[in-house]
């Protein structure tokens, strides 16, 4: 048995400076502040849908209010997000979810592919019930 | 065969003399095709003995050299000179208390890769009599690029979560456990979730894929964290939903 060493480690300490490190761990805080403005959105809507159970006059004011320019920022930043968030994850599912088939694995970009095509499907089905086309 | 002066800058720290760790230049005249391995060899040979860091195989087998090389967690015998600029920052594996110079102190690392139980633990144990655990190729490839871990710590100096959560068991140790798990001979999945399912285990990983990025074997031990926690919401649910179904 080797004698133990009895030294004084030093122990660093731990900064936010890690963020900063490599590109790959500020994507990964740009994916997790994601969540906040999906999570906004969501209330937005459940927001409307009070305002809809309200009375016509509650709901055009709800819509008048999504016109409004802070409104329109707040949109086309949440869509932006709401893009990274739903492709970055959709992008890690070979990681989670691998499939093998005999004895090879699916290939990764299948498995994706499966998502990326039924998060289309469903998208197109929103659209549709919502009197789109 | 051309040769280049390469800066070193490597942090240094004796528990003896040192109240914390500093940096040390050194100029060293280096062939082309080494590595920062040879380099550091070179000044322990010809500048200063007093540099101490870990080191065997110099083939990325052995994993004992990984060392944070200007801020990112590589095997030094892997890392190549030419793909740096002319000042080289090298220092301890971030996340691991240091013992000296490069050397850090793993005792952390190995008590947990000893709780998960990296070994076969088998289903029905049999003689030698009774010959040997047979399995299929499509069983075996099933587990088999994380039986490729060499325990460098390079994943864990990588984890932002290891780093700020100490007693997070970490990406090799729960990829070496899912690697058992997986496996068809196996019967010790039970007694390796009672660790790598709890909330120090799988759940403290939020999956920043910083580990299998590093990995200098390709092994994915993010992917291994993910099957995990899949895994252990499906015993959660049939545990509490249907206990029926549970042996």
């Amino acid at each position: 048995m080797a004698e133990k060493v009895s030294g004084k480690p030093y122990v660093r300490p731990i900064t936010s400076e890690w963020i900063f490190r490599h590109p790959r761990y500020l994507r990964y805080m740009v994916r997790e502040l994601s969540c906040l403005f999906i999570g906004a959105y969501t209330l937005l809507m459940v927001w409307g849908l009070k305002q809809l159970a309200d009375g016509p006059e509650a709901w055009r004011g709800f819509l008048e209010c999504l016109q409004s320019p802070a409104s329109v920022v707040f949109h086309v930043l949440a869509l932006a997000f709401a893009l990274y968030h739903s492709v970055t994850w959709f992008n890690l599912t070979p990681k989670a979810l691998p499939l093998q088939l005999g004895e090879e694995f699916v290939p990764d970009g299948v498995i994706a592919g499966a998502h990326f095509a039924g998060w289309a499907a469903v998208s197109l089905a929103v659209l549709y019930f919502a009197g789109a086309f | 065969m051309g040769e280049r002066l390469v800066e070193l800058e490597v942090l240094r720290y004796h528990p003896e003399t040192d109240k914390e760790p500093r940096f040390q230049r050194y100029s060293v005249s280096c062939r082309e095709e080494w590595v920062v391995l040879d380099a550091l060899n070179h000044i322990k040979e010809a500048i200063d003995p007093t540099l101490s860091y870990r080191w065997s195989c110099h083939m990325a087998v052995c994993g004992s050299c990984g060392m944070m090389i200007d801020g990112e967690p590589k095997l030094a015998c892997k890392a190549f000179l030419r793909d740096y600029q002319s000042v080289i920052r090298v220092e301890p594996l971030a996340h691991f208390p240091i013992e000296r110079d490069l050397v850090t102190v793993i005792d952390d690392f190995m008590a947990k890769l000893a709780r998960v139980k990296p070994y076969l633990i088998p289903k029905d144990a049999k003689t030698v009599e009774e010959g040997e655990y047979r399995q299929t190729p499509a069983e075996l490839k099933r587990f088999k690029q994380y039986t490729l871990c060499i325990n460098c710590m390079l994943c864990y100096a990588a984890c932002p979560e290891y780093g700020l959560i100490p007693k997070y068991i970490g990406p090799a140790a729960i990829a070496l456990a899912h690697r058992y798990n997986q496996d068809s001979r196996d019967g010790g999945r039970d007694q390796r979730q009672e660790e790598i399912a709890a909330t120090e285990g799988a759940w403290d990983c939020s999956f920043v894929g910083a580990c299998s990025e590093v990995c200098p074997e390709h092994v994915d031990p993010a992917a291994a964290i993910q099957q995990v926690k899949i895994k252990s919401m499906v015993d959660w649910y049939t545990e509490h939903l249907m206990p029926w179904l549970k042996k």
